[in-house]
């Protein structure tokens, strides 16, 4: 079973946690994104999350490698879902074991911020009023070409 | 011959998941205004490219048989 998994169904947090315990660490973070009702105060009625599945799964384990080299006795795993999500449904689950509690806390925020920067998922909002695909990763304009490096997006 | 990809707004925009196009020794900006000229895919200037799962820049020139993949602005987690 692989750390790093896009999904059509619901994640156990069990299983992910799972997945990172090992005899070295001493802490294991876990991250968990869930479907919120209100933002900004418009009400959501459901989600649609879609993936380039094969890539999200590849971009989701470079993160990983990232960690590992940031944190070298990290461990991660990654589960995010696709398809509708009602409110409150568990859309992504990430969990990163260490050693010692300081770096699993810097490296599960890590995972998040980049899974919003270049994993592709993509998530669609369903309101009363109509329907939009969101794209808020940090900076949208960040994906203009050419305002991104190379770096930026291989880490 | 090379494979494109469409996602999110793209693909309900051009209403279908895949386009084959003849791009073999083009560059991706090729690829991307044969698609914003026949596909009514306008928004692609805020798109980043893929090829075969890796992202790359627009003058990446394609070989025969690639994937390339147009990627929306994300919005995972």
């Amino acid at each position: 079973m692989s750390n790093f998994q896009i999904t059509e169904k619901f994640i156990s947090i069990e299983d992910v946690v799972h997945k990172v315990i090992r005899p070295e660490a001493g802490a294991i973070n876990t991250f968990i994104g869930t479907v919120r009702e209100l933002t900004d105060g418009k009400r959501t009625l459901y989600l649609t999350y879609e993936a380039y599945a094969s890539m999200a799964e590849k971009m989701m384990a470079r993160i990983g490698t990232e960690i590992e080299e940031k944190w070298p006795d990290a461990k991660v795993a990654i589960t995010h879902r696709v398809g509708r999500l009602e409110i409150s449904d568990v859309a992504v689950v990430l969990a990163v074991s260490t050693p010692h509690r300081a770096d699993a806390y810097e490296a599960s925020r890590y995972a998040i911020e980049r899974i919003k920067q270049m994993v592709p998922i993509w998530k669609k909002e369903h309101w009363d009023t109509g329907e939009e695909w969101i794209g808020n990763q940090q900076g949208t304009k960040a994906y203009a070409l050419g305002s991104k490096t190379k770096e930026d997006l291989h880490g | 011959m090379v494979n494109v990809l469409l996602f999110a707004q793209f693909q309900e925009a051009a209403g279908r998941e895949t386009v084959e196009i003849e791009a073999a020794g083009q560059s991706v900006a090729h690829v991307k205004s044969v698609l914003k000229e026949n596909y009514n895919l306008q928004d692609l200037d805020q798109a980043m490219t893929s090829i075969n799962e890796e992202y790359v820049d627009m003058d990446t020139i394609l070989n025969d048989g690639d994937t390339v993949a147009f990627i929306p602005p994300v919005s995972g987690g």
